[in-house]
């Protein structure tokens, strides 16, 4: 037919364009951070002696190590509180209850990260800083980013341990083993690729994280001897320092940019892998 | 001395007692946790809140005044990024639920570029928006680049809740219409796309909140001047990024920054309660995570 062959040409278009955000947003960052790529040597990033962007120092590690340190911090303490968070509505609650809780979880997933940002500012900041000065500090981006990922680690482990078939289940029951023997030594391991996908994805999350992150760290480019020093994450630097950095400075900012993505792009293909052989 | 032997079941009663003590701890923190962070926005917003913080424009750097220049913006930005991604989104959503097989090359090719995108820090979406719709294509810092820059952000998640949508419909319908002889864009059209109603429903708020609640992206395209628009080519500051200048570089802006707060948080609320009534009986986490 004329219509549905003019249609699926539409859409092919439609689709191929989609397609090629992804392509064209890698090129554009390549493009960009070409100059810093191939006129400074790569091992500066690591060799220079500190991060003055203005006199040509790129010292990029302390930055990195923040962004590694913040978000392996907050998945320490997303993890268990997700998983038992998760538990929690598929084992234990009543439906009622179960339903009102997963509901809170995806509100909270809601929430846009200036809001987390915000409060963590206002309000946890400064409890920090009761206990332990300054309060603007690497904990202070811990504790606000386990709250953004949180929902994720849950809502994924919702779905994996929701998965489980319920033979294994009757089966373990039948078996005589108490609940929490048949949570963790039948459906844990059961759901354990989509619970390990979701934390992989809810690491993505937490690397790229922008905002709330640049608004609870303090922001000193350091390496942090407590988590109490404040730290500067390469997100967060990418956000300071774009609206005044010219030539090299602002090749250097989209080469974070794209060891960023790069570092996203992996995790989410591993995550994709992890998905894929859930049955398995 | 004798050892004393602690029997087997005792010890996985043991265990299965601080283990499900240990699951109502962390339960209840996360929800205190939750509740105080509503508490606090809340209080500290319904103090300055009033009508005519949402009908006057910004005065002092936002210290007093009101934000309805912000949120002319943030819904110009908003318009232009669902006009851009709606139709390549469902497009693509269309072509990879009822044209290509599941496990075609081109189909897959398409999947995986958009499960990329989709995990994409916002920061870099604000790179690249910087660098090809500011600089590029010579938009400058304005509505037109931030809306087009979201559009980006917003392919993955419209496609997909789009697709699994069109893939709940049942074949039936489209047997049934196949058999009537009507013509695969009628069958679209008149049966597909009416039954896949709520799910696309439901994609599209969650897109809208996925919009409003962004800040990075826009940092370096729409940027920050808080007047009214005049034009899409102007600068705009969308209600996120509103609440970041406030409470970061504005020095006593913490007041009308939590009425702000409180004013996007309520229309995320609102927005995402709706959406899941639409998503009801849809695999939510497809959609939600």
């Amino acid at each position: 037919m004329q219509a549905d062959r003019l249609l699926v040409w539409v859409l092919r278009g439609g689709a191929t364009l989609t397609a090629l955000v992804m392509l064209l947003i890698l090129v554009f960052l390549l493009f960009e951070s070409w100059p810093a790529l191939t006129g400074l040597s790569l091992i500066r990033f690591v060799t220079d002696a500190a991060w003055h962007p203005l006199e040509g120092a790129y010292h990029l590690m302390p930055m990195l190590l923040a962004t590694l340190l913040a978000s392996s911090g907050a998945l320490m303490l997303a993890v268990p509180l997700g998983l038992a968070s998760a538990v929690f509505i598929v084992f234990f609650a009543s439906p009622r209850l179960a339903a009102v809780y997963k509901r809170l979880i995806e509100l909270l997933a809601g929430i846009p990260s200036v809001v987390f940002g915000f409060w963590g500012l206002t309000t946890l900041a400064p409890l920090i800083n009761e206990w332990h000065p300054p309060g603007a500090s690497l904990l202070a981006a811990v504790l606000v980013l386990t709250l953004m990922v949180l929902p994720m680690i849950t809502l994924t482990a919702y779905t994996a341990f929701v998965a489980v078939p319920d033979a294994l289940l009757r089966n373990a029951a039948a078996l005589g083993l108490s609940r929490w023997g048949m949570i963790v030594g039948v459906a844990l391991p059961a759901a354990r690729n989509g619970i390990i996908a979701g934390i992989i994805l809810a690491a993505a999350r937490a690397l790229g994280e922008t905002m709330a992150v640049l608004m609870v760290a303090g922001n000193v480019v350091q390496y942090p001897e407590s988590i109490f020093d404040p730290v500067r994450t390469l997100a967060a630097n990418i956000a300071l320092e774009m609206a005044y950095a010219m030539d090299d400075h602002r090749a250097v900012l989209f080469v974070s940019g794209l060891l960023l993505m790069a570092l996203v792009m992996v995790l989410s293909v591993l995550a994709g892998l992890f998905e894929r052989h859930r049955h398995a | 001395m004798p050892e004393i032997i602690i029997p087997v079941s005792v010890r996985q009663k043991i265990r299965d007692f601080s283990l499900q003590g240990l699951m109502y701890l962390a339960v209840l923190l996360v929800s205190a946790v939750f509740v105080w962070l509503l508490a606090d926005l809340v209080q500290g917003g319904m103090a300055h809140l009033s009508w005519t913080f949402l009908t006057e424009s910004p005065r002092d750097a936002g210290r007093s005044g009101g934000i309805a220049s912000i949120l002319v913006s943030t819904l110009l930005i908003l318009l232009i990024a669902l006009i851009a991604a709606i139709p390549l989104a469902w497009a693509t959503a269309v072509l990879l639920a009822e044209f290509v097989p599941i496990d075609s090359r081109f189909g897959r090719i398409v999947r995986f570029s958009l499960y990329v995108l989709a995990g994409v820090p916002s920061i870099v979406f604000g790179l690249f928006g910087n660098a090809f719709f500011s600089i590029y294509l010579g938009f400058g810092f304005s509505i037109l680049s931030g809306g087009l820059t979201l559009a980006c952000m917003l392919l993955p998640i419209l496609t997909s809740t789009a697709e699994a949508g069109m893939r709940a419909v049942p074949d039936a319908y489209r047997l049934s219409a196949a058999a009537l002889g009507m013509t695969r864009t009628a069958a679209l059209i008149h049966l597909i796309f009416p039954a896949a109603a709520p799910a696309l429903a439901a994609g599209l708020l969650i897109g809208i909140g996925r919009a409003l609640a962004e800040t990075a992206a826009l940092l370096f395209t729409s940027g920050y001047v808080d007047r009214m628009p005049d034009s899409l080519l102007d600068s705009g500051r969308a209600l996120a990024l509103h609440i970041f200048d406030l409470s970061m570089n504005v020095p006593g802006g913490d007041m009308p920054a939590y009425a702000a707060a409180l004013v996007l948080v309520s229309l995320l609320l609102g927005i995402n309660s709706l959406a899941m009534m639409f998503a009801h009986g849809l695999q939510r986490r497809r959609i939600l995570t």
